[in-house]
């Protein structure tokens, strides 16, 4: 057991370990370094420029607009994604009432469930290109098309600065909701069959069940989608850069906080002010993720 | 007092035994209608728009930029053609296939290496590397994304498919370790402290048997990579710039000819490359839809 345990333990880390520091640790630490100079260009030498790059970001308006966004996303998106996911989940796990002592779903499940999930797959590069042409804000536009056979005018999706965002949480629901209908079905099944039966013949309705009996009982999965998603609202990078008009417009009135990282860093070649961004992103991250863990944290029920 | 009482839950039993006799009959409630609706409603929703992007692919740019709703009116794959060739759909599916299969295959080996070490090995600084890996977690990559630029810029590697299959496997090492390090944990040990016994080396334990002992954990985690490395769309676009087109990943290649679609008029084109890149992910995703749910989602279940 003890020959060759050293060689055998260093032999296996060294490769994972050496390629983990040089591209992620490494740039996470530099990263905080690049924020504090003013370094513009490749070829430029940076310079020690202290807080001036936060300074900027206060009086920044395409910063606030972006933190907006977040926030915006932020609510919406986990509120509407994990409602209409837990809708769906109830439905395909005990939509269908008890048969024969069993709680099932409803039928067809099995095949809605296949369905919604595969938008998870799809990239969300390819999503955005694939949604350009539903938008499109002519009757040429799939969803103008429909409306006009009802004789709607149409709508400006991503050309409205007060619907485009809209426009775009859209799609991310529209991505997210399949993901998170396995995820909660997955937490369902897990909930013993007696529990609703038991409550079944105390006459709880389905209102009542779910309310009283599924949802309490699916609160950490809940919790674990809510972080999930309220990650996913700090990001918004592929979609906002692909599915707007103008790559965060019109007006910035889409724009997110990685969307202008990267416009800064590569078509404006501000890597200081970049990373600063970045810096404050990871900061709003990390403050989100805790205070959900905090907030939502209650005693677990054991069942 | 208790007779009355007795009534109540006997009638309450009874109402809930028709309410089940009624379900069990499928008989379709209010309730009932509306879910089905709904369920059909999004159904629709998710179908209809990769439906039309593939029927749109058949049309001429006079239908496409038409009424939406109407079918094409020939079918011929000239704007598939246009597309694998013209527009590099091709050259771009090839070039994922070549880096993600690398990259995956990187990523599992490596990760499963550190994980194995980190689950089942003590030695000093094991706890400390094992956060070191997991806190990548915490972290937003478009943190990174200038430093990650620069090192790979001065290793020479931008603009070069090694570059990104590096970044890809180091990117998915936070993640991997995690969830394997558990894994590995959840083995039993015996059958591995027997084999050291008998004689048989370390590496080989590991290769020989830990690694088939572990292989529901590794496929679900190899889907989970694929998948994830399969639809990057940022790292591509930051470490393979414009000038090496012929570099390019798919989904960039996707995004590139749909802002092209619009000089160059050919609108069948982009919805044929857009159907050629969603297409054998239906296939794949209907064969294989069982372990790519488990996969995406073994991670929140952890």
């Amino acid at each position: 057991m003890r020959h060759g345990r050293y060689p055998f333990i260093i032999g296996f880390l060294a490769a994972p370990l050496i390629l983990y520091v040089v591209f992620v640790i490494s740039p996470y630490i530099q990263a905080f370094y690049i924020a504090l100079t003013d370094w513009r260009g490749i070829t430029a030498t940076p310079e020690f420029a202290g807080f001036e790059n936060f300074a900027r970001l206060l009086d920044d308006e395409v910063f606030w607009a972006a933190v907006r966004h977040h926030i915006v996303l932020l609510v919406a998106m986990p509120l509407l994604t994990i409602a209409i996911a837990l809708f769906f989940a109830y439905l395909l796990n005990l939509g269908g009432g008890s048969r024969s002592g069993r709680m099932t779903g409803v039928t067809g499940s099995t095949f809605y469930r296949v369905v919604f999930f595969f938008p998870q797959v799809l990239a969300v590069a390819i999503v955005g290109v694939l949604f350009q042409a539903i938008y499109r804000p002519d009757e040429s536009g799939v969803i103008n098309g429909v409306l006009a056979r009802f004789g709607v005018e149409p709508i400006g999706w991503l050309t409205d600065p007060n619907l485009a965002l809209w426009s775009i949480i859209a799609v991310m629901v529209w991505q997210a909701v399949g993901f998170y209908v396995v995820l909660f079905s997955a937490g369902m099944s897990a909930i013993p069959k007696d529990v609703f039966e038991a409550a079944a013949l105390d006459g709880a309705g389905r209102f009542r069940m779910f309310f009283s009996i599924t949802l309490p009982l699916l609160w950490d999965t809940l919790q674990v989608g809510w972080v999930y998603l309220g990650i996913a609202a700090f990001d918004g990078f592929a979609l906002v850069q692909v599915l707007s008009v103008d790559r965060g417009g019109p007006d910035n009135a889409t724009t997110v906080l990685p969307l202008e990282i990267w416009r800064n860093a590569f078509n404006f070649s501000k890597y200081g002010y970049a990373s600063a961004m970045g810096v404050a992103l990871f900061f709003m991250t990390i403050t989100f993720a805790v205070l959900t863990l905090r907030v939502t944290r209650r005693e677990r029920i054991e069942f | 007092m208790a007779s009355s009482s007795s009534a109540a839950t006997t009638a309450n039993a009874a109402v809930a035994r028709s309410a089940a006799t009624r379900r069990r009959g499928g008989g379709p409630g209010v309730f009932g209608v509306l879910s089905h609706i709904a369920l059909v409603v999004w159904t629709i929703l998710i179908i209809g728009p990769v439906l039309w992007t593939f029927l749109a692919s058949f049309k001429t740019n006079a239908q496409i930029f038409g009424d939406p709703l109407t079918l094409p009116t020939s079918y011929s794959f000239d704007s598939w053609a246009r597309a694998w060739d013209k527009a590099h759909i091709g050259l771009y599916m090839w070039n994922t296939v070549f880096v993600v299969a690398l990259s995956t295959a990187g990523t599992m080996l490596l990760g499963s290496m550190a994980a194995y070490v980190l689950a089942r090995y003590e030695f000093p600084g094991n706890r400390i590397i094992y956060l070191i890996f997991v806190s990548g977690l915490a972290f937003p990559v478009f943190l990174a994304l200038v430093p990650l630029f620069l090192v790979v810029r001065n290793l020479g590697l931008l603009g070069t498919h090694v570059g990104v299959i590096l970044v890809y496997i180091a990117y998915s090492l936070p993640f991997t370790v995690f969830f394997l390090t558990a894994f590995f944990k959840s083995l039993p040990t015996s059958v591995a402290e027997a084999a050291l016994i008998d004689g048989c080396s370390h590496t080989r334990t590991f290769f020989q048997i830990m690694v088939p002992m572990a292989r529901p954990g590794l496929v679900s985690i190899t889907i989970f990579n694929i998948l994830g490395q399969w639809n990057q769309y940022l790292l591509p676009i930051v470490l393979l710039p414009g000038h090496v087109e012929d570099k390019w990943l798919i989904t960039q290649g996707i995004a590139n000819i749909s802002v092209n679609a619009g000089y160059e008029a050919d609108w069948p084109g982009l919805f044929a490359g857009l159907s050629i890149t969603v297409v054998p992910m239906v296939i794949v995703y209907i064969i294989f839809q069982r372990q790519i749910q488990s996969g995406l989602t073994s991670g929140a279940l952890k």
